[in-house]
């Protein structure tokens, strides 16, 4: 510290003469090494809007879908085997076959929905008989075509579960009806409808189901804001959930 | 009603009062207003174990027309909100309510918007009961407070009157109508200790010391 108008306290060490870390100080924890992305940082601590409800917070990274290679395993193989021989136009209908913790995912493009369903409930090979549920999922954030609608099917001859998904943007969120290949979709569709703004087309009578038939807006949707009215104690008012914020 | 609430003040209208209220508070049939988890509850108070039957209130009418008393018992969902109204306007006078439970006192654990929150906002409520869900003996406990202010309540323009004069002239009972737990009220040496402790301003301590006293819950392996 030769420089004589500096002050030594205004060094950062505060004029300490600073070296390595003797060895041992750290211990090589996890702790010690930040996580490079916000999705492995957790809750502790302010991050950005310091909401402290978990609602508005968790950011997942959803990785982009890769197809799963070949063989898949399980009955995954007869299915597959089975819908390429009964749908000759697979190829430009499929988008991605995953396999993910023992459950079949077949991405299908959102024109061909309903012949690929119809070839499911029909050929002798297949016969998924029972659309078990039809729900909607909003991946804002992780997918340019946020909004996709995932059809479980279920084979009650060979007891076997596929799940059927199909992406659409918010911007043209339509969709072919499955209600002439599954009439049990119906009410599934409009709840589908009511709570993610998923509009099918050819369904007999699309209306909220839910909320009431006037409600303005998407519930389910991530950027639609939980509602709900600060919470009056003695002494103190708690907002709802997801204004909470931490100020430490 | 009729001309009884036209009577003039006096020892008459009291009389008819007192005999009026006596009647409604005795015999309320209760509209079933079950929306979700407090039903159950309420439904465990009609078994035997609980026995509403011992007020009479067993019968759950289905019909608005032919009931007294709605229990609000469960959360109330925005599409259902209209339906509870209709179900309210539908009931004859007199009629009174209980919100049963955290979600129709005051929207509970569901801050959101999809639940309405509290059934204040959409048809007046005579007694609040919390609890997720509450006991069916505190569900009775409600009721019971509920008579005895329906049985307090003064009768047409003049017993309204009559009560302002009652209470110009400080002549109201100490515990105020619906205010004593009915395990206190029922017992009269406990009812004076209430008493007592209500004029004291320590009603709380009161039932807190006697519980600790009492010890019924390190009972029967805390069956109580």
């Amino acid at each position: 510290m030769s420089d004589v108008e500096k002050n030594p306290s205004e060094d950062s060490g505060g004029g300490v003469p600073v070296s390595a870390p003797p060895v041992g100080a750290t211990s090589g924890a996890p702790a010690e090494y930040p996580p490079a992305s916000r999705a492995g940082r957790g809750m502790f601590g302010v991050q950005g809007t310091g909401d402290t409800s978990g609602f508005g917070g968790l950011v997942r990274r959803r990785p982009q879908i890769t197809s799963t290679p070949r063989p898949f395993g399980g009955y995954f193989d007869e299915v597959y085997d089975a819908l390429e021989e009964a749908f000759p136009g697979l190829d430009e209908a499929i988008e991605n076959v995953v396999v993910d913790r023992g459950e079949l995912t077949l991405h299908i493009r959102p024109e061909r929905i309903v012949d690929v369903c119809r070839v499911m409930r029909d050929d002798d090979a297949l016969r998924f008989e029972l659309c078990s549920s039809v729900s909607g999922v909003d991946y804002l954030g992780s997918d340019p075509r946020r909004l996709h609608v995932a059809y479980h099917l279920t084979s009650m001859t060979y007891r076997r579960r596929v799940r059927l998904e199909v992406a659409v943007p918010a911007e043209n969120p339509h969709v072919p009806s499955v209600t002439s290949v599954y009439p049990t979709a119906d009410w599934q569709e409009r709840e589908t409808y009511d709570m993610f703004g998923v509009i099918f087309d050819g369904h007999p009578a699309l209306t909220r189901i839910l909320m009431p038939d006037d409600w303005e807006g998407f519930p389910q949707r991530k950027d639609y804001p939980l509602g709900g009215i600060p919470v009056e104690y003695k002494g103190a008012e708690v907002p709802p959930p997801d204004r909470r914020r931490s100020y430490q | 009603m009729g001309i009884e609430e036209k009577l003039p003040s006096g020892i008459l209208l009291t009389t008819v009062e007192r005999v009026v209220n006596w009647a409604r508070k005795s015999s309320t049939w209760g509209a079933t207003f079950g929306l979700a988890c407090c039903a159950i509850e309420m439904m465990a108070a009609g078994t035997p174990h609980y026995d509403l039957g011992r007020w009479g209130m067993e019968v759950f009418r289905a019909s608005p027309r032919q009931a007294d008393l709605m229990i609000v018992a469960g959360r109330v969902s925005q599409k259902m909100a209209p339906v509870l109204r209709q179900v309210y306007d539908q009931m004859t006078e007199p009629k009174w309510v209980l919100s049963m439970g955290v979600c129709a006192s005051s929207g509970g654990m569901f801050n959101n918007y999809a639940i309405v929150q509290g059934v204040d906002h959409i048809v007046p409520v005579d007694m609040y009961l919390p609890g997720c869900p509450p006991r069916p003996e505190m569900l009775i406990d409600a009721i019971l407070r509920l008579r005895e202010k329906i049985l307090h309540e003064p009768l047409g323009a003049g017993g309204r009157k009559m009560l302002q004069q009652r209470i110009e002239r400080g002549d109201v009972p100490v515990v105020a109508p619906g205010a004593m737990p009915s395990s206190y009220r029922s017992d009269p040496i406990r009812r004076k200790q209430w008493e007592k402790a209500v004029r004291e301003g320590r009603e709380e301590q009161l039932r807190i010391e006697n519980w600790m006293k009492e010890g019924r819950h390190l009972q029967r392996g805390g069956r109580w």
